[in-house]
């Protein structure tokens, strides 16, 4: 074994059936390449596999928080065909140019036999025109957070529509208790957020940013009834002002606050709205529903991280069960346990008692299966530049949603030659 | 008279030869100087110059932008002599680039104009003697000991929406939008964080200025504006001129403070440091590298004519050169020559043999 390992490090891996990777070979100490764990839980997931394999121990690089540098740094690492990162832990947007560039090994979905068992919306994440090139560990969907007791007051239930969304909040407006409470809210600060939010509003109205067959197709009319809805509810005043500066974090605070009546977020800020610490005023007030579409149920952009193996790595077959591992129903099962990251493996969702700990976990799931990824390009960066610009300028105001369009369309078709 | 001609010319080419001549004297102290001094001419090269020129390397090459028919990105990079330059100033990047340019010379001008009076103001306070001037000396610097990062995060909690910045004014702004107001958060953020540093030079500078000039001034019955003007000013001129200089070298590069106060790709804010960085990002090293050596061109010229056009002091070597030039100019004529003459008859000696 160790011999083989020793010569499976080098370049000849041409017995290998395809083209770049090859067989999965070699064993012995790994590294996982992983941004900062703010959950506190990873060390426990580790010390799990290392307590079972005393002679393949994994230890941990722990990269900075935030998503720009974790990228920056595994890219600088491939660059110098550095061994220190074996496995890597990629945001879902980075797989085409990480596959592109062969920083990642290509995957054989047959040495993966729970690849089925997870949700198949994840598992597509971590491919590249149909090559695997990672294992998808979390989720993560959008949900439509809601003020149940508000709600329930007006008589009303979850909007499954966007009009139903404008015509709830329009009630509920019209209770003492609702006077001044803002509408609806997502993320629309220019950044990665409204990159998310943005294909939300335009896959929920019918619509897409760049097609299945990889083509940029967004100067529609459904795109366009999507934006529309966005830039008028800024108009009317159904988004409130300020949420243009929100991000994740500025949002959920201003539902914590009780001045939204619609929010939509990741599944994270359950846990803090629900705390009963007098950190959030709507404990125990609101509750989660799938996002509402424009005529039918709404679209989500899939998050998450997939794991893969650096190109450039020793002991790839260590890598390889490393991630079987950590994929697998008992470790990810723990993991939410812990952290209330979404998993993958489906039937984690139908699980009683973790229903019950997270009762989002229904509307996540169908948020999940129905979501939709981010183009998966390799110029990722520039194409979601592009996409904020695009949606940035017709919510400020400063184009036309039509124009906004028109202009991506032609922005992305020179971006996304293939 | 034949003879006296040549002599008289010769203290010219002497003095200019002269310093070889000297090091020529000491050639053992000259050699343990270079000795001495080769471990950080080795460090400079390895930290400074190389990477220069890497980065100079670097910006005429591009990698990485051409993908194959099976997905895969073509690899090696490519010469390119100067289209990453040219590209940068046509059509749209054109005028993103401008805009840029505009928007980091901008923010040098007004903050260091901002920075200065209120940097001179504080160091005036702090220089006074009055009771708890040590609390006062303290909270003046601790924005100064701030990292950028942190101060920016910390202002942007200030000038976030539902921020104490909107309660305190009585305003909706929304400062991190594009306009005016986020050009102005960037401005009050940097003021209030480098100020301190230019009021710590001046009050160095202030320190050094002896007490019985102002006596002086007092007994001729100067006016506190006079004293400032005439005194003060000019005395703290040398420590206040390489204060601003490293301010304007500073603020030319800056990136921290738009970059995470009010974000990427907002026009309103956004600088040369910023473009390079967002090249660097997509892996367009090229193109990146091109930005850098254009800022750090844009920057050494401004340095250049800031030092040529205020004769601001930046080694600490005026006072040895002006004394320098009064030796020579003054008396040194007759003292440096004599010396000088022999030998400049010796090594002369082979011509005016062959005369």
């Amino acid at each position: 074994m160790l011999l083989a390992s020793a010569c499976g490090g080098g370049n000849d891996e041409s017995s290998g059936g395809t083209s770049t990777g090859g067989a999965l070979e070699g064993r012995g100490p790994i590294n996982f390449a992983t941004g900062k764990d703010t959950s506190g839980n990873l060390t426990n997931q580790v010390a799990a596999w290392n307590s079972q394999h005393p002679d393949e121990k994994v230890t941990v690089s722990e990269l900075p928080e935030s998503a720009d540098q974790q990228r920056a740094q595994m890219i600088s690492n491939a660059q110098n065909k550095s061994d220190a990162f074996s496995v890597l832990n990629m945001d879902v947007v980075w797989t085409a140019e990480f596959a592109a560039n062969r920083w990642v090994t290509e995957l054989q979905p047959s040495e993966f036999p729970d690849l089925g068992k997870l949700l198949p919306s994840t598992v597509d994440t971590a491919k590249y025109r149909d090559k695997l090139y990672g294992i998808p560990v979390t989720s993560d969907g959008g949900l439509l957070y809601y003020r149940k007791d508000l709600l329930d007051k007006a008589g009303l239930q979850p909007p499954k529509t966007w009009e139903e969304m404008v015509t709830a909040c329009t009630k509920v407006k019209a209770l003492p208790e609702g006077k001044n409470i803002g509408c609806y809210s997502g993320q629309f600060e220019k950044y990665e957020g409204l990159t998310v939010n943005f294909s939300e509003a335009v896959n929920g109205a019918g619509g897409v940013v760049v097609g299945d067959d990889g083509k940029p197709n967004v100067d529609t009319p459904e795109a366009l009834a999507g934006l529309t809805a966005l830039t008028e509810g800024f108009k009317t005043g159904f988004i409130p002002k300020a949420a243009i500066t929100y991000k994740e974090e500025e949002g959920r605070r201003a539902f914590q606050e009780g001045n939204l009546l619609f929010h939509r977020n990741w599944p994270y800020v359950y846990a803090k709205a629900q705390a009963k610490d007098g950190s959030s005023k709507i404990a125990g007030k609101f509750a989660v529903a799938p996002l509402p579409g424009q005529t039918g149920a709404g679209v989500s952009t899939l998050g998450g991280h997939n794991y893969a193996i650096s190109e450039f790595a020793k002991n790839k077959a260590t890598a390889a069960d490393f991630m079987k591992f950590m994929s697998s129903e008992e470790r990810q099962k723990a993991n939410i346990e812990k952290t209330s990251q979404a998993p993958t493996w489906a039937s984690l969702y139908d699980d009683p008692t973790l229903n019950k700990q997270f009762p989002y976990l229904a509307p996540l799931k169908a948020s999940i299966e129905s979501a939709k990824s981010r183009p998966k390009v390799v110029k990722y960066g520039d194409v979601t530049t592009a996409i904020q610009e695009a949606a940035y300028g017709a919510l400020t105001g400063t184009m036309t949603p039509k124009d906004a369009l028109a202009g991506l369309q032609t922005k992305l078709s020179s971006l996304i030659t293939q | 008279m034949s003879t006296t001609a040549p002599v008289a010319e010769r203290p010219t080419p002497e003095t200019t030869k002269k310093p070889k001549r000297q090091t020529s004297f000491n050639e053992g102290t000259g050699r343990l100087a270079a000795l001495l001094l080769s471990p950080t001419m080795i460090v400079l090269i390895l930290v400074v110059g190389l990477p220069i020129l890497a980065a100079l390397r670097e910006s005429l090459y591009t990698s990485g932008q051409q993908i194959d028919e099976s997905g895969f990105i073509v690899q090696g990079s490519k010469f390119v002599g100067l289209d990453n330059y040219t590209a940068i100033f046509s059509g749209e990047t054109g005028t993103r680039f401008w805009n840029a340019f505009y928007n980091t010379t901008f923010f040098t001008v007004a903050c260091v104009v901002l920075e200065t009076v209120l940097g001179v103001m504080m160091a005036l306070v702090m220089h006074k003697a009055f009771r708890g001037r040590g609390i006062v000396r303290a909270s003046i610097l601790v924005p100064w000991a701030i990292p950028t990062v942190v101060s920016a995060l910390l202002w942007k909690w200030i000038f976030q929406a539902d921020g104490i910045a909107n309660e305190m004014l009585g305003t909706q702004i929304l400062w991190s939008t594009e306009g005016w107001q986020s050009v102005l958060s960037v401005i009050v953020a940097d003021t209030w964080k480098t100020a301190p540093f230019i009021g710590l030079l001046v009050l160095a500078g202030l320190q050094t200025i002896p007490t019985d000039v102002y006596e002086a001034a007092k007994v001729d019955g100067a006016s506190v504006w006079q004293t400032f003007t005439r005194i003060t000013m000019p005395l703290v001129k040398p420590a206040l001129l390489v204060a601003v200089l490293f301010r304007i070298l500073d603020t030319l590069r800056i990136f921290d403070l738009p970059f995470v106060l009010v974000g990427p790709n907002k026009e309103s804010v956004e600088t040369l440091s910023i473009l390079a960085y967002l090249e660097a990002n997509q892996t367009r090293y090229g193109p990146a590298a091109a930005y850098a050596t254009l800022l750090f061109i844009y920057v050494a010229v401004v340095a250049y004519v800031f030092v040529k056009l205020l004769g601001a002091d930046v080694f600490g070597d005026a006072i040895q050169r002006k004394t320098k030039k009064n030796g020579r100019n003054g008396r040194g004529r007759g003292k440096q020559t004599d010396p000088g003459a022999p030998v400049a008859g010796l090594t002369a000696g082979g011509g005016l043999g062959g005369e």
